[in-house]
């Protein structure tokens, strides 16, 4: 027995990559069968006619890509990108100044830091339903706001496209606070002293070296928070009602109500399209700030 | 050197703070609240919480949530692991982009992952339920856990592994005696991870659950469709609880040293 351990401890000592891919072989295993591999078979679908019972015809078409012209969905596509940005945009605008005061916080750093990666991990469906608490008719804000006597109607704050923005912007504001955070983090304190020593005022120290080492955490919280907008379809379908899609919405449809699986197909892979070009951005971008490489 | 912070800055930070636990915090409140219809507080009460007890779906919810969650932690804590160790410890042919696809699944929007398996899974007719619902759960959990192994492996000192070696241990009692010790707050974190995304997933489960093999969450979003009433404020009380907890485990394990 012992012998035939050596033997076989023999056998993968002398051979690395063998070893390598014998840690790596199970895990490997499954991401290719239930992630690439469904991914390819889901490009392959939004090729292929609809069946008549919901699944897919033999044959080749373009016809699902194609509709994607129609102004009506030509609309939902605009409306993502557009939601998209803007939700990154403002996520940008509050989370820079949340990392910024969390590093020079001191002894209270942990503490801040903690109290955003928790919401990072807190339940998207209970954060989301925390904002209907808030925002529907008979809600906290509409109560309070006519007790105080401010507004003596019920304002409808739910189911609007302001609603959805509130609630993409609450829920993806953590992942633009957390790539910022470590970015600054890293950042050498005596380049900032170098400038002061050299008589750059505060706003021109941030301006010309803290923000130009932070861009690699900016670019990175920009895709964190433009990605999943992208996708996102629970903001929008229990904030927004049934009103206006976004494409999350227009996938779950097709694969439910709707059933046309290679339409839902098409439009899924839109967003996957969108995103690795996304990702491709970024990876440009990092290489070509200066801090890029600096902070690598 | 003594960079101030200017105060209007620290303002914004503290309404972004508000902006951010504010709604959680009501909700906990008035899942306490006696009166079902009204947000006005008129007492207090843990009614909805003994409501929670009588109603099965929940409770069946609950099981199906444990079930798998465990089930997912477990396998994706076990193949995220081996996965850090070969990518920390090994030189092979096309590791560079095996660890750049290992990203991949952490920015692929929920929804392409749950359509693209749920496709899958009807092709081969593969039935829904427990099973596929935790094949899912594996698949985008192992990326975080090879992120927060690899972390730790990088941080460690193999001289140790390297003097049990000169010692005469032979490669496996090294590996359970002096790496798997070291790397153990690593490993659990990652698990911790697993079971808190496991357990708050909705979207991609959405999609891959059987119509009897409804997860917690999956629960909850009904009962958010049909009306809002303060169970659910109880219910989400409870899951925020978890989380928090086992997201203060996996902060404290990270940062030791």
């Amino acid at each position: 027995m012992a012998t035939l351990r050596q033997r076989a401890l023999d056998w993968i000592y002398r051979r690395p990559e063998a070893q390598a891919w014998a840690l790596l072989g199970p895990g490997a295993f499954w991401l290719l069968a239930f992630f690439l591999v469904p991914i390819l078979i889901m490009f392959v679908y939004s090729v292929m006619p609809r069946g008549i019972y919901g699944g897919v015809d033999r044959g080749f078409t373009l016809e699902h890509y194609a509709r994607f012209f129609d102004p009506l969905y030509l609309e939902v596509l605009e409306r993502t990108f557009l939601w998209s940005i803007a939700c990154t945009v403002i996520c940008l605008l509050l989370g820079y100044p949340v990392a910024y005061v969390i590093v020079r916080a001191g002894r209270w750093r942990n503490l801040l830091l903690f109290l955003v990666i928790l919401p990072f991990w807190t339940s998207f469906l209970v954060r989301t339903f925390a904002m209907i608490f808030l925002m529907r008719d008979t809600g906290l804000i509409n109560n309070w706001l006519l007790k105080l006597g401010i507004i003596d109607q019920s304002l409808t704050i739910l189911y609007t496209p302001f609603a959805v923005m509130i609630g993409l912007v609450y829920g993806f504001l953590p992942f633009m606070v957390l790539p910022i955070y470590a970015s600054l983090e890293k950042l050498d304190l005596s380049l900032l002293e170098a400038a002061e020593v050299l008589g750059a005022r505060p706003s021109a120290r941030f301006r010309r070296v803290t923000l130009p080492l932070s861009m690699p955490g900016v670019v990175a919280g920009c895709l964190l928070v433009f990605i999943p907008a992208l996708g996102s379809f629970l903001t929008s379908d229990l904030l927004g009602g049934a009103k206006e899609m976004m494409i999350g919405n227009l996938v779950q449809n097709q694969f439910s109500a709707a059933r046309n699986w290679p339409f839902g197909s098409a439009a899924s892979f839109i967003v996957m399209a969108l995103v690795l070009a996304a990702v491709m951005i970024y990876l440009r971008v990092k290489d070509q700030t200066p801090g890029g490489s600096a902070l690598k | 050197m003594n960079e101030r912070i200017p105060r209007w800055l620290i303002a914004v930070a503290a309404l972004v703070y508000l902006f951010l636990h504010l709604p959680i915090l009501v909700l906990v409140v008035f899942s306490f609240n006696s009166s079902k219809f009204s947000v006005d507080w008129t007492g207090f009460t843990l009614q909805w919480y003994y409501r929670l007890l009588q109603r099965p779906d929940i409770l069946r919810g609950l099981k199906v949530s444990l079930i798998v969650g465990a089930a997912a932690t477990v396998i994706s804590a076990v193949l995220g692991t081996l996965i850090a160790l070969a990518l920390a410890r090994h030189r092979f042919r096309g590791r560079r982009a095996f660890e750049g696809f290992l990203y991949v699944p952490i920015v692929t929007p929920e929804i392409v992952v749950g359509i693209s398996l749920l496709i899958l899974f009807a092709l081969f007719k593969f039935p829904l339920g427990i099973t596929t619902i935790t094949i899912a759960h594996v698949a985008f959990c192992i990326s975080f856990v090879v992120v927060v192994v690899l972390a730790r492996l990088e941080g460690m000192d193999d001289n140790l592994e390297e003097a049990a070696l000169i010692l005469g241990a032979d490669e496996i009692t090294t590996f359970w005696k002096i790496t798997v010790p070291q790397l153990w707050p690593g490993i659990l974190a990652g698990a911790l991870l697993a079971f808190t995304m496991s357990f708050d997933d909705f979207v991609i489960t959405s999609f891959v659950s059987g119509s009897g093999s409804s997860t917690l969450p999956i629960v909850v979003y009904s009962m958010v469709r049909k009306n809002v009433e303060p169970s659910i404020n109880a219910i989400s009380t409870i899951i925020l609880m978890v989380t928090a907890v086992l997201i203060y485990l996996a902060d404290r394990l990270v940062r030791e040293r």
